[in-house]
């Protein structure tokens, strides 16, 4: 019988059966919970494409044993938007050309929504730019990456004051 | 710029406008299904072994551990892997190298494919291939240059000439008043697009179907159609979204043949994703060069010679050169130009066009070359430059079909305030006490063409489908190509069905050369072009229509409107026309190619001109590009947000190539210690800001039907040798191999 853990994945409480103890929570998501917006890009934490929030924390899931997460609360990027309405990261992204090919866009908008959440760089570009470097894009769209998230940012803030207003 | 071009497009109304990505929504959700995303049922994973030596031979297989693995459903080795219907040493198209598919024990260089271990999960896979714990006969790798002797050949790249002469090199060395010969050298890089080479390979009988990533959709059918004995329709790829190129994915690779036979053998689907690690091998890569360049002048600074050689690795069983010393011709105005060049044979993955290729490497050197001249002689490296600018193509003598370097040249050093440069080095230092050092380089790339084909259907309710098998590898093709369509058709863009990304549709071609754009544009261009042609043959035949009897005045289309031209009191719109005619839908097709004719009458390239400023930590020799102002001139840009972004992205390639690209083998085992993304090193966030494009404006009537040159590639030209001028200019030293390091400056 293979163990199971419990995980709550994009607001959903699920049972997981693990099937193998080796599974790291990237395949598991990509190649068992049929979630493969998550990506690979070198499955050993170098180039930020597998970034998820665990419990809120930006982390590489290709670092993160499954068996370990029993209780976690996952979010991935099928999970940001609510509904229709994108998170003001995907859209600041969709706005400034912060990606070309894709592929590292899901890791760099759950970075971007970590580091925003850690609340340490604020709109300052080279703290976002510091804040974002571990996160590889070999297309190079940095500099609609850092303004992407400065935006965001902002429109974060400011969303944040009128609720409290 | 005039708002027609052809009598029936208007631009502007959807090309020309910075419209964002029509892909971007899938991107920033999750939902662009690349080639791995897909997990059909009852698919098996595929785990190749890579070969630890470079040269040699393997002499055992614990294929038994492997097969005994849990999970573990087959062990491909030479012994018992079944047979291809095309030999792997054949080149079936032109996009063809010679590959490994397990056809003998013998290993070539490290990395190659020893082994294949399939198994029902990843994870058991991946253990049955360590399981296989080769053993191996070595001989002693050649790896370095130096390694082996350099050979003449007769072409370099795909079939560029090896050897061109232009006017009388030994008279320009023997009139020259001031002469500089360096050598230069520029380490194997390797595209590492984020998404590793992946294929999901399914056989329906003698159907196969792949999802994988493909840069030249219709080449790839035909390649594996001959590898596997069946005809090219016989196979369907998909591949609706790369996850970059750069040159990598247009080619059939041995990975990909031996997963379409691991599933061809069980039945099953299967998948096999490369690792990090599996890229620096098989896949191709940016050949090492080693690259002389003798320059002579004469007192006033006029070049009487540009004379080139290159020596670049290739591997020992395939023949692609890095064609470096060709960019040196066409864009001096030297009185003799000679590029030569010669291979070395390695124990090396075979090299293979990674973004401009030759351009690259070969315009890194000769921009640190005449940085170095313009020292001797006392000038500015811009006015250098300019002294020798050609307005005629230097050799041949053909007219540009359009050149705006001069306006490149202007604005960009406007921009970047270079007028108030010091002409000596080691002048400036910022407030914190870095060394300042400010360099630039000519930027160049040329335009071809290949060859595609569209349809277009314009349908009753005045909405229209297009198909090109074109392929959006993150330069925009969804987005740029779906503008030309929706052009061409005079429809909005939101009324327009762009289908591409797939086999089964009218070949789009190749995207690469930077001549995507223009080449599968150019065929939708003409596809929406017939479309409208007869529609104003129906209405201008047709009494009731207001289009009556004006066919010889011609048609302008837009907005789902036919307007007469120079008349735009008498128009109609589509769905009233395509109504009384019957409702039927209009099919229409195009195709686009360059006229040999055509190509010979006008040289054709994109240019530019960029400017670096370095800073330098003045104790540590710590880099970093602090500003870079790029300003090219490409013709008629389609969408100017996505081409500033391919602009940008050339330009941090250029950054990657000056200052952190490097595969480093160790020599004496032959393998390639930094092969992965924590050792190969490209530029991250942090090392990128200061960055500014200018496009300048460029209209050309004779480099293809749009105008079009293309943007992918040019900016890391230039880019390269102005910040090697850069770092020479804050420093006084100058470091003639890239990537220049810090060490570099510590010891020289």
């Amino acid at each position: 019988m293979s163990p199971s853990i419990s995980l709550t994945i994009n607001g959903e409480a699920r049972a997981v059966a693990l099937d193998d103890p080796r599974v790291t929570l990237l395949d598991l998501l990509r190649e068992r919970l049929d979630l493969p917006g998550t990506k690979k890009g070198c499955d050993r934490g170098q180039c930020g494409a597998c970034t998820v929030l665990v419990d809120g924390r930006r982390v590489n899931s290709c670092l993160t044993l499954a068996a370990t997460l029993d209780g976690a609360e996952i979010t991935t990027i099928e999970g940001l938007a609510l509904g229709e309405e994108l998170h003001p990261v995907q859209a600041a992204f969709i706005e400034n050309d912060a990606f070309q090919c894709g592929y590292c866009t899901p890791g760099q908008i759950m970075s971007a929504v970590g580091l925003i959440s850690e609340g340490s760089a604020g709109d300052d570009p080279e703290r976002i730019r510091e804040g974002m470097s571990g996160n590889i894009c070999r297309c190079a769209a940095y500099h609609g990456i850092t303004i992407a998230v400065q935006e965001a940012t902002r429109n974060m803030i400011r969303t944040d004051k009128e609720d409290a207003a | 710029m005039p708002d027609t071009l052809d009598p029936h497009v208007r631009f502007g109304s959807n090309s020309g406008q910075p419209v964002t990505r029509r892909d971007g929504l899938a991107k920033v959700t999750g939902t662009a299904t690349f080639a791995a995303d897909n997990t059909p049922d009852n698919m098996l994973y595929a785990v190749f072994v890579p070969a630890a030596i470079a040269r040699g031979r393997v002499t055992g297989l614990d294929t038994e551990a492997a097969a005994a693995h849990p999970g573990v459903t087959h062990v491909l080795t030479p012994q018992n892997r079944p047979p291809l219907q095309g030999d792997p040493s054949d080149k079936p198209t032109m996009f063809s190298f010679r590959f490994e598919a397990l056809q003998d024990d013998s290993v070539r260089y490290a990395g190659q494919p020893i082994a294949l271990v399939v198994a029902e999960t990843l994870e058991a896979a991946n253990e049955g291939a360590r399981l296989l714990n080769p053993k191996y006969e070595r001989l002693t790798p050649r790896t370095d240059i130096d390694d082996a002797e350099p050979y003449a050949f007769e072409a370099a790249g795909f079939g560029l000439p090896a050897n061109t002469v232009h006017g009388n090199p030994e008279a320009g060395h023997a009139s020259a008043a001031q002469a500089i010969d360096v050598t230069y050298e520029t380490a194997p890089q390797y595209h590492n697009a984020m998404e590793t080479h992946a294929v999901v390979a399914k056989w329906e009988g003698d159907h196969l179907t792949l999802d994988m990533p493909s840069q030249a959709i219709s080449m790839s059918c035909a390649g594996f159609a001959y590898y596997f004995g069946i005809p090219a329709e016989n196979v369907t790829v998909r591949s609706p979204y790369l996850g970059g190129g750069f040159g990598s994915k247009a080619i059939p690779t041995g990975p990909y043949v031996l997963a379409i036979l691991a599933a061809r053998m069980t039945g099953r689907p299967v998948k096999m994703m490369l690792t990090r690690q599996q890229m620096f091998g098989p896949v191709g890569h940016r050949g090492q060069t080693r690259q002389r360049l003798r320059l002579g002048a004469d007192d006033t600074g006029r070049l009487t010679v540009i004379d080139h050689e290159g020596i670049a690795a290739t591997s020992t069983f395939d023949d692609f050169v890095e064609p470096a010393a060709n960019a040196s011709q066409g864009i001096y105005a030297a009185g003799a130009l000679r590029s030569t060049h010669r291979a070395v044979k390695l124990d090396i993955g075979t090299p293979g066009p990674m973004r401009a290729p030759g351009e690259a490497s070969g315009s890194a050197v000769l921009e640190c070359a005449l940085d170095e001249l313009a020292e001797k002689l006392g000038l500015d490296p811009l006015e250098l430059r300019l002294k020798n600018y050609a307005e005629t193509e230097p050799g041949t003598g053909k007219p540009y079909s359009s050149k705006a370097l001069r306006e490149c040249y202007a604005q960009g050093a406007e921009r970047f305030g270079w007028n108030s440069r010091p002409r000596a080095p080691g002048q400036m230092r910022d407030e914190d006490g870095l060394l300042v050092g400010w360099g630039m380089g000519t930027a160049f790339f040329p335009c071809p063409m290949f060859m595609a084909e569209a349809n277009a259907t314009l349908r009753a309710d005045s909405t229209a489908v297009v198909e090109t098998s074109a392929v959006d590898m993150g330069q925009g093709a969804w987005t740029a190509l779906a503008q030309i369509a929706a052009d061409s058709l005079g429809l909005p863009l939101d009324k327009v069905d762009f289908q591409a990304g797939r086999s089964g549709l009218p070949d789009g071609g190749v995207a690469g050369g930077s001549g995507h754009t223009a080449t599968a544009g150019g065929a939708l261009h003409a596809a929406g072009g017939d479309v409208i042609r007869q529609l104003g043959e129906i209405a201008a035949a047709d009494p009731d229509s207001p289009l009556y009897g004006a066919g010889n005045a011609g048609f302008v289309a837009r907005d789902g409107r036919l307007y007469v031209a120079g008349d735009e009191s008498r128009s109609e719109a589509y769905t009233d026309i395509l109504a009384r005619s019957g409702g039927a839908e209009i099919a229409g097709n195009g195709s686009a190619s360059r006229a040999p004719e055509t190509a010979e009458q006008h040289a054709m390239n994109a240019h530019g001109a960029v400017f670096a400023e370095v800073k330098i930590d003045p104790d540590l020799c710590q880099m970093r590009v602090t500003r870079l102002v790029g300003a090219f001139a490409a013709g008629r840009i389609i969408n100017p947000r996505l081409a500033e972004s391919q602009l940008f992205g050339g330009m941090i390639w250029g950054i990657s190539f000056a200052l952190h690209e490097e595969a480093r083998h160790d020599h004496k085992r032959g393998h390639i210690v930094n092969a992965d993304l924590a050792g190969y090193h490209v530029p991250v966030n942090a090392d990128v800001s200061g960055l500014d494009v200018i496009t300048v404006h460029e209209e050309d009537p004779y480099v293809n039907a749009l105008g079009i040159k293309g943007v992918g590639e040019i900016g890391i030209t230039g880019t390269v040798g102005a910040i090697g001028n850069a770092i020479w200019h804050a420093t006084g030293k100058r470091v003639r191999r890239f990537p220049i390091r810090i060490e570099d400056l510590l010891t020289s």
